[in-house]
């Protein structure tokens, strides 16, 4: 009656909520398909922080009341992934930090109270780069999570865990946060679908936060249907998070599904930034490799060739279905990672002093000292290298003397990036880039060269910047090394739901050319 | 330049971010941060004076909420994660630097 527990694993969420509607199969068997999976497979990924013990009961209490005859929620039933910086009051919550090891916070974080209002399966918590800072995943204190590609490869940061869970089957569905590329990069470099909603979108309340005028939790996934499912189910207004939008959204599946239509993307006008992976300019219809070469000065650079390549394939793949390309300038985000390494850093050194050793998380006792030999000396203790570099830069940034030369340019910049924005959606729908500018690179490769490292967020940077909403779907494997690149489609604030349909139907498109997902491709791990 | 980022700046500053360093960390960070300062400072090229500042991506008002007593923590919930505590309070080292 019942499926195999391997097949379950592969199947996407909105595949799973099906069966569970329909009774093929229970919530209980969806779970332990995926405990198991993560039993077998994660000793290599290390994609998990800390797993639910009663992961299984949930289960059991959401079939329950389906038997029951209760009317549930779309995803109700399915197994769920959760980053490590939302806070669950049945888990412990740690943001990848030693200082907060072993924390289990007295409260749910919205979303997640959300996802569990909607029934699904806590199976959870995942790995990332300490307190979120990071593109590899490796600052965690807790250790590095492996890409499933290849376990010698970075999974991408600082969301790493949720990105290679959703990656390597142990899960179907995770949330993620994006502060500058956080659910997006990890997608591109593992072949998963990554949105960062509209600032404002999704509530921040029980998120730990970064930098709060950047942080946005979004969902990591398999399908851009089930990336819209998710974002259904955690985004809206929240009374809660002073900063949220307190406007009605439209149904995200509903935009998913509608990219799937016939035509959907005829006459749909499609910028390509000539300053990140652009040079249209001669058109890209048929074309595997002009794109590189017929770019604008500069726009290959720091673009792996193969990304590029599956990029203007994507944009020709789209363009033969009647979109419109258009070659778009935005000489203002050459600053982006300038005013954004200013920019976090300001905010970070200010959220993370609530760090004191007061009201959570270590105390390094110091005899006979003072309460501020204590903070220095758990601070010393708790925090990486690189929230101790960030700290240091954000106190430096908005010291007397330097504040306005770098935070207020920096601020400055941030409006100049918002006007480019502002232009180039006066000529298009949506904006698309690579998702990163290369492939996953080998653990270690730039772990000590943090500016080499910054560099990775070049192209998910403006969107947290601006407030846009931005979503990364895998556009193929780079020729050069075989594995996962992605692209990404950008659009004016609010506008989430046009970035579900784009992305739906492009991926409606690639399924075709690849005869399934991407993710079928990636090699057997356990 | 990276020359305003030398090693007593470095201490000064984990003293105001009350962190801890080694001298091999200052040392570390010296460099470290003093690439990374002349890098960021390019946002200085366009900065120009007649660019207003922007702190936040989407523009917002001041949100009120009714002024209505609602579900929060109790004293032991929000006392659970604490290192130390006493008599309903989180219990900290002496402030002042008194004998305790």
């Amino acid at each position: 009656m019942s499926a195999a527990s391997s097949d379950l694993t592969r199947l996407a969420a909105h595949e799973l909520a099906e069966k569970l509607r329909a009774g093929e199969i229970s919530s209980v068997e969806a779970t332990r398909a995926h405990l198991d999976r993560i039993a077998a497979v994660d000793g290599d990924v290390h994609a998990f922080l800390h797993l639910n013990t009663s992961a299984l009961e949930t289960a059991a209490e959401i079939d329950a009341r389906r038997a029951a005859g209760e009317e549930l929620a779309p995803l109700a039933g399915v197994p769920v992934a959760i980053k490590d910086v939302l806070c669950t009051r049945d888990m412990p919550s740690t943001a990848g930090s030693r200082i907060l090891e072993g924390w289990i916070p007295p409260y749910d974080a919205t979303v997640v109270a959300r996802m569990r209002e909607a029934g699904l399966v806590p199976l959870g918590k995942t790995n990332m780069d300490e307190f979120a800072m990071g593109s590899s995943t490796e600052h965690s204190a807790f250790g590095p999570t492996r890409n499933p590609w290849d376990r010698e490869r970075i999974p991408g940061g600082s969301g790493g865990g949720s990105a290679a869970a959703v990656a390597a089957f142990e899960a179907p569905l995770a949330l993620g946060s994006d502060t500058g590329g956080s659910i997006r990069q990890p997608a591109a470099v593992t072949g998963s679908v990554g949105m960062k909603p509209t600032y404002g979108g999704v509530s921040r309340y029980g998120a730990i936060a970064l930098a709060s005028s950047l942080d946005q939790v979004g969902p990591v996934t398999r399908t851009v249907l089930d990336a819209a499912l998710l974002h259904d189910v955690i985004g809206g207004h929240d009374p809660r998070d002073s900063t949220s939008i307190p406007d009605a959204w439209p149904s995200f599946a509903d935009a998913a599904r509608t990219g799937l239509r016939e035509g959907v993307v005829k006459g749909l006008r499609i910028g390509v930034v000539s300053e990140l992976g652009g040079g249209t300019t001669g058109g890209t219809t048929g074309g595997t490799t002009g794109g590189t070469a017929g770019g604008a000065a500069g726009a290959s650079q720091g673009f792996q060739p193969g990304v590029l390549q599956r990029f203007h394939e994507a944009l020709g793949l789209l363009e033969k279905q009647g979109a419109e390309l258009v070659e778009v300038s935005a000489p203002s985000f050459e600053y982006a990672i300038s005013a954004y390494y200013l920019i976090l850093p300001a905010e970070a050194s200010s959220n993370l002093a609530k760090f004191d050793s007061v009201r959570f998380g270590l105390r390094t006792e110091v005899p006979g000292g003072t309460i501020e030999d204590v903070m220095a000396a758990t601070r010393e203790a708790g925090f990486g290298d690189e929230v101790k570099r960030r700290i240091i830069l954000g106190t430096y940034a908005l010291s007397a003397g330097y504040y306005d030369a770098y935070y207020g340019s920096a601020q400055k910049v941030r409006t100049l990036i918002q006007r480019d924005f502002d232009a180039a959606f006066g000529a298009c729908d949506v904006l698309a880039t690579p998702s990163a500018p290369t492939t996953a690179f080998k653990l270690g490769e730039k772990l000590d060269d943090p500016l080499a490292m910054y560099l990775n967020d070049l192209t998910t940077i403006p969107a947290n910047l601006a407030g846009v909403p931005g979503i990364a779907l895998p556009s193929g494997l780079a020729p050069e090394d075989g594995l996962p690149a992605g692209i990404q489609f950008m659009a004016p604030a609010r506008q989430d739901a046009r970035l579900y349909t784009v992305a739906a139907a492009l991926e409606a498109l690639f399924v075709d050319a690849w005869g399934g997902p991407l993710l079928a491709q990636a090699p057997a791990l356990a | 330049m990276p020359s305003e980022i030398t090693p007593d700046v470095v201490r000064h500053l984990a003293s105001l971010a009350r962190i801890g360093l080694t001298d091999q960390e200052v040392q570390r960070l010296t460099g470290e941060l003093g690439v990374i300062v002349e890098s960021v400072a390019k946002v200085t090229e366009v900065a120009t004076p007649d660019v207003p500042a922007t702190s936040h991506p989407i523009p917002l008002g001041t949100v009120m909420r009714p002024d209505e007593v609602g579900l929060t923590l109790t004293n032991e919930q929000a006392l659970s994660g604490a290192p130390d505590a006493q008599d309903g309070q989180f219990k900290v080292s002496s402030i002042l630097g008194e004998e305790q």
